[in-house]
């Protein structure tokens, strides 16, 4: 343990929650001078809360922020910077149409008799980008610069105005491998003159590459800080995305699904998306998806689904060829899919729980024949009590649920169509214990009933719990499936771990 | 059923109310105001004006209504409105029986309304941009059809489509009554209305919950260009002559108005077809009342514009909240969030 006064910023026991939701439970963080520390976790995880509490954007419920020892409350993000943290997102958030000298001395321009002094700012601009070696026409527009130049001015712009604590989120998801280590020379040019560094990204090879400590939060729950040489990747992922490998030698399935089988996809894939797959789903089977972000796991349901149009490949279900191009095409066959994002994919907001959950059925009915009233409210009522959705009506407008409900509500809606294969994207994402159990819950007695699912989740043991087979995602490929005895979190660790490990030598 | 009547009225009182003001105001002006008298088994009266001078408005807000829930907007009914009485003043005068003209005209309404539908559903081409299209080139394509003059006609057929009147109301009137008690019905009998409002709210969830959004857009466009050749044919008959420079001049912002007076959000989702109506006779209470009060012209647009930005303040959620807040006991003092911290 560090004394207190090697560190720049500690955050305490930080709480934060949202309707329905604990996005930060009692997180504690620690900041040193000169590290550079990643932060990490799947999406949903509480990495951007944790940061929007520590600038401000959000007010947090708990816990308290120490910058250089002195308790400090930044009531916003202007506040932040003026107190010495200064954050850079993935999407600059300069203003392109400005040269680059006014991007930086925006609203603290140099003046003389009261006019701005555009000598003077473009001279300043120069030696301060000088120090990151770089030699830019300041006058121009930032527009006229690559991302990853536009990023170093934003770096630049953050430190110069803060320079105590520099939060990096996601800056090189947009950037090529040579702009990258253009960016990580400067990262640890800055880490030299004692900045503290958040870094938060999802490359793991740039994580190794550039961090001291990191810090995993998972489900807004501190998983812990590590020392970067101490912890390999394999352990890196087992905390990113299930608990402790000892404790997870869960009871492997020994029955394996015995339904006949009724879908096979051969060959199946859209450019871009995903790469062709095959892959075999019995009646009464789940198929669990497991794979790190970008793997292609939700680019999987959508081709499966029809919401992008397979363009190679072929899809048969009882051994017929079936055409499943839109999700018109897919809802005829009985399919169903629950987005992985909720609020733009899944609920409609605005409408009533009841309207909700009856949309797909009456839009396969077709308008013309509408589901009477009383119909509408037979299904909603039954579902809401089946599915245990709390609602203080059925009319009530779904976006005022909590997400655990709303994605009840979702499921109902599939339900309610009486689906034989049923897709689920993240369904227990940012939802609460409780509600989270019951999907869990629901998906086996679905699965009973002998539907085919296709679940995807980041939760390793939740997978194991409930997939009769797993397919594991790298790269947007299928690279590995495991059956049977082989579903334990150590093992789907191990071959998304592999995967990795292949592509970083 | 008690219930679905007192929904259905809380959802159009604010525009009751507003209406109820305004004609209130007006009659005490002037006393004669309210007067409805029979002639010739016909209706008439300051009113009975307003219903009828506000039929063009009241058409354009029944279709602008279904394609505002959508999320969308048609800023050519208009032009369209112009294109049709055109078309149907030169099919009239060129010698073709009253029943071909109405029905050509339709179709080329309803025509209209397909080109904005593809280009804002398939090519996904913005509602705005789309319809600008038709709003900037219908007015050239009228212009064309009527080479230029404006086109009169003494098909006493046509023109009683404007100037006639059935069981003692303008056939105007009775016009839209049918067709806005025809277009509710069939979209709150028929699941469209549902479909309609999920699309405008989520079009993606909509898409993938099965919900044919293409056609579902193209329909509502279909509707609105529908609603335009009626109000069109209406407006020709009227002055039995197609004005393609003016006719429907301006009127697919009064169709705006109507809907937005009417409570619908421009955002997009729950609309209201009867409100938007009500919307439009405001709006042609409004004009028919400044209009009596003998106002210098120059200031008729001004004083509509603020009792305008009074009906919306009023229907603002920020002043509803501001209002409540006010009307609540002071003696309550409830602490805010930050001094509950």
């Amino acid at each position: 343990m560090q004394t207190n006064s090697d560190n720049i910023l500690s955050a305490v026991r930080i709480e934060k929650g949202f309707p329905g939701t604990k996005a930060l439970d009692k997180v504690d963080f620690h900041l040193r001078r000169g590290e550079v520390h990643a932060l990490l976790g799947e999406n949903g995880a509480g990495k951007s809360t944790l940061i929007k509490c520590l600038t401000g954007a959000y007010r947090r419920d708990g816990g308290s922020i120490l910058l250089d020892g002195a308790e400090v409350d930044p009531r916003d993000t202007f506040d932040a910077q003026r107190l010495g943290i200064g954050t850079v997102y993935q999407e600059v958030n300069l203003l392109p149409n400005l040269t680059v000298a006014e991007n930086l001395f925006l609203g603290r321009q140099p003046r003389r008799f009261g006019m701005v002094d555009t000598r003077t700012m473009n001279r300043k601009a120069r030696e301060l980008l000088a120090e990151y070696e770089l030699d830019l026409d300041v006058t121009r527009d930032l527009a006229s610069y690559s991302v990853a130049i536009q990023q170093v001015v934003a770096i630049a712009r953050a430190v110069d105005l803060s320079g105590k604590v520099l939060i990096l989120d996601e800056p090189t998801a947009s950037l090529d491998a040579h702009e990258v280590a253009m960016l990580f020379r400067i990262v640890r040019r800055l880490k030299a003159r004692g900045l503290g560094i958040i870094f938060i990204t999802h490359f793991l090879e740039q994580v190794y590459e550039i961090s001291d400590r990191i810090t995993v939060l998972r489900n807004g729950q501190l998983v812990g800080t590590r020392e970067t040489s101490d912890l390999n990747r394999r352990d890196l992922i087992a905390m990113m995305i299930g608990r402790e490998l000892a404790a997870e030698i869960h009871s492997a399935r020994t029955e394996t699904a015995e339904g006949r089988m009724r879908y096979r996809f051969r060959n199946y894939g859209r450019r871009g998306r995903i790469n062709p797959f095959d892959l075999d789903v019995r009646a009464g089977e789940v198929v669990g998806i497991a794979g790190l972000l970008g793997s292609g796991r939700t680019e999987t349901a959508e081709v499966l689904f029809g919401a992008h149009r397979a363009d190679s490949g072929s899809a048969e279900i009882d051994g017929q060829t079936v055409d499943l191009s839109s999700p018109r095409a897919a809802i005829r066959h009985k399919f169903g899919f629950c987005p992985e994002d909720r609020k733009t994919a899944g609920i409609v907001g605005d409408l009533s729980v009841r309207e909700n959950i009856v949309l797909a059925l009456q839009a396969r009915r077709g308008w013309t024949r509408p589901l009477s009233r009383a119909e509408q409210n037979r299904l909603a009522d039954q579902y809401i009590r089946a599915l245990d959705i709390r609602t203080a009506d059925r009319e009530k407008p779904i976006k005022l649920l909590s997400g655990g409900n709303q994605q009840k509500a979702i499921l109902a809606r599939w339900l309610a169509t009486e689906p034989e294969f049923l897709i689920l994207d993240e369904p227990t994402r940012g939802i609460d214990v409780g509600a989270h159990a019951e999907i869990v819950r629901l998906i086996e007695s679905l699965r009973e009933k002998g539907l085919s699912l296709i679940v995807i989740s980041s939760e390793i043991e939740e997978l194991v719990a409930y997939s009769s087979r797993v397919v594991v995602l790298r790269d947007r490929s299928h690279v590995a499936e495991l059956g049977g005895d082989r579903i334990t979190a150590h093992q789907i660790v191990e071959a998304i771990a592999a995967a990795n490990e292949r592509e970083a030598s | 059923m008690t219930s679905t009547v007192r929904t259905y009225l809380g959802r159009l009182l604010p525009q009751l109310i507003a209406l109820a003001i305004i004609i209130t105001a007006i009659s005490i002006i002037f006393p004669g105001f309210l007067n409805l008298q029979i002639q010739n088994g016909r209706l008439y009266g300051s009113l009975i004006d307003i219903l009828n001078r506000g039929a063009p408005v009241v058409l354009l807000a029944i279709g602008m209504t279904v394609v505002i829930a959508t999320k969308g907007i048609d800023l050519s009914v208009g032009a369209v409105m112009a294109i049709c009485g055109a078309v149907s003043a030169s099919l009239i005068t060129s010698g073709h029986s009253l029943v071909e003209t109405l029905l050509v005209t339709l179709a080329v309404g309803i025509l209209c309304g397909v080109w904005n539908g593809i280009l804002v559903a398939v090519l996904d081409i913005q509602p705005i941009i789309a319809t600008l299209v038709l709003m900037v080139a219908g007015r050239g394509i009228a212009q064309l059809i009527t080479e230029g003059a404006i086109l009169t006609f003494i098909d006493p057929g046509l023109i009683f489509i404007g100037s006639g009147s059935f069981l003692g109301l303008p056939m105007p009137v009775v016009i839209w009554l049918i067709f806005g008690i025809l277009v509710a019905l069939v979209v709150r009998q028929t699941a469209l209305g549902m479909l309609v409002e999920a699309v405008g709210v989520n079009r993606e969830a909509s898409t993938l919950s099965g919900v044919f959004t293409p056609v579902l857009l193209i329909a509502a466009y279909v509707l609105s260009g529908l609603c335009a050749a009626i109000a069109g044919i209406i407006a020709a008959a009227d002055i039995k002559g197609a004005d393609a420079n003016n006719a429907g001049l301006w009127l697919e912002l009064d169709a705006i108005l109507a809907v937005v007076v009417g409570g619908t959000s421009l955002l997009g989702g729950r609309f209201s077809i009867a409100a938007s109506v009500l919307g439009a006779v405001i709006i042609q209470a409004i004009n028919t009342g400044i209009l009596l009060s003998g106002f210098p012209p120059e200031f008729n647009l001004i004083i509509k514009a603020a009792i305008i930005v009074f009906i919306l303040v009023l229907q603002s959620p920020r002043f509803r909240t501001a209002f409540t807040y006010v009307s609540m006991p002071r003696a309550a003092g409830k602490p805010t969030e930050r001094e509950a911290k």
